[in-house]
């Protein structure tokens, strides 16, 4: 099943096409790779698949859901992790993560277990748990936002440079949630300008240049 | 409809523990807001009978300056890390996120206008001649402020410039609420003969236009 299904998408930034045609097909539990310069267009085209800006010209769908009628629906079913954490700085890990998993619509009941599960399945250690966000590492934080977002359970994750201001282990362990988020069936769209780790992670990695895909798919 | 309320009070709650934990409204803002009565108070160089005539809408002036650093905090909460992108892709109806964030504020404007009260009690001598109508008025005033302030905040939430622009855009809104809500406030502290309950009524209908405005608003504000 075709997870994500872009024909001559276009975006305008202002009047600058900031995507100028893009076709682009991704199947469910690829792992895809984006890679590009600053500015080629790599977090528009996630932002687009996520249903957060609209689709200005050509067609597209996501998950099913069409990209110019539906993107109340694709939001509900996608994660994306910006270059932000979407965290709240004042609230512990815990009830961060419950937060969003109440934020979902899961009951009461249903967001602990969600909260438990997403905690262990991200490593994060229970000393923490209890800790204000604001007194977190950049590692520890890009494990809970991405905790916070598996609460949902996704079907398409969106990932804006996740390994970006990480150490060693916090890359190696973001390498194993996405591992593992494909293993349960999920589709991941990883952009990032770390061209030996996302080799290393995606058979297939797209360079976006321009606003298209500028060739060059490596399969 | 659960649903709508369930997300509701999720907000209101996430954003009142931010605050509890934070005490940003217990430690600057209620002090700044003392500052200010004092302040008044030296300014006007005057005798507490003096006070006791004005008090009315100095309490309200404080309570304005008070909403904005409010409204400022809870704008913020959602920027910092952008967390308001989360409450659009976890499918949160923006009318529930409006009310849920206005309600927060709502409850942070009833505490301060509690603290204040307090503050002109001691500081102006003054007195409540008309609980009930104190109450009411109380209650609507901040309503319609909550409501309107959570408004404009996010209409200057997406800006660079929004702490500075925020007070422009917003105070002269509010400029109607500032003259019910001291006229009745007059009549609840016995400092004139005014109707209180008219402009309680008046206040009322500011309050809810606030709400279903900011309800329907909300949405378009934040996806722009």
């Amino acid at each position: 099943m075709e997870v994500i299904q872009l024909h001559e998408a276009m975006v305008f930034l202002g009047r600058f096409p900031a995507l100028a045609g893009v076709n682009l097909a991704v199947h469910t539990g690829e792992i895809i790779a984006l890679q590009g310069a600053n500015g080629a267009g790599k977090t528009t085209l996630l932002k687009l698949c996520a249903g957060l800006i609209p689709l200005d010209k050509g067609s597209g769908k996501v998950l099913g859901h069409d990209l110019d009628s539906e993107q109340k629906s694709i939001r509900r079913s996608v994660a994306m992790l910006g270059h932000t954490s979407g965290l709240y700085e004042d609230l512990t890990v815990d009830e961060n993560i419950l937060f969003w998993a109440q934020a979902a619509g899961l009951d009461r009941a249903a967001a602990y277990d969600r909260r438990d599960d997403a905690i262990q399945r991200m490593g994060i250690e229970e000393r923490l748990r209890r800790l204000p966000v604001s007194r977190l590492s950049a590692g520890q934080k890009r494990r809970t936002s991405l905790a916070s977002l598996a609460v949902r359970r996704p079907q398409l994750w969106l990932l804006d440079e996740p390994h970006s201001g990480l150490d060693q282990e916090g890359r190696e362990s973001v390498d194993l949630f996405i591992k593992e988020a494909v293993k349960a069936g999920a589709t991941v769209m990883i952009a990032s300008h770390e061209l030996d780790r996302i080799n290393s992670l995606s058979p297939r990695v797209v360079t976006i240049a321009g606003g298209v895909v500028a060739g060059g798919e490596k399969q | 409809m659960t649903q709508f309320f369930n997300d509701l009070f999720l907000v209101a709650m996430k954003d009142l523990r931010i605050e509890i934990r934070s005490r940003v409204i217990v430690n600057q803002v209620a002090p700044f807001a003392v500052l200010v009565l004092v302040l008044f108070g030296f300014a006007l160089d005057a005798d507490q009978r003096t006070l006791r005539l004005f008090a009315p809408g100095l309490f309200w002036v404080a309570i304005l300056l008070c909403l904005l650093l409010a409204v400022q905090r809870s704008v913020s909460l959602e920027v910092i890390n952008d967390s308001l992108l989360g409450l659009k892709m976890a499918g949160l109806s923006p009318s529930s996120i409006f009310l849920g964030k206005a309600m927060a504020v709502f409850v942070q404007m009833i505490f301060l206008e509690l603290f204040l009260t307090g503050g002109v009690i001691i500081f102006y001598g003054t007195s409540i001649d008309d609980l009930a109508l104190w109450i009411v008025s109380g209650l609507v005033a901040a309503l319609a402020l909550s409501a309107t302030g959570t408004l404009y905040g996010a209409l200057a939430s997406g800006l660079e410039v929004r702490e500075t622009l925020l007070p422009i855009l917003l105070l002269p809104v509010l400029a109607p609420v500032l003259i019910g809500a001291t006229k009745a406030y007059s009549g609840a502290l016995g400092e004139s003969v005014t109707n209180g309950w008219q402009w309680t009524g008046l206040l009322s209908l500011f309050a809810l236009a606030a709400l279903a405005l900011g309800a329907m608003a909300y949405g378009v504000l934040v996806e722009e």
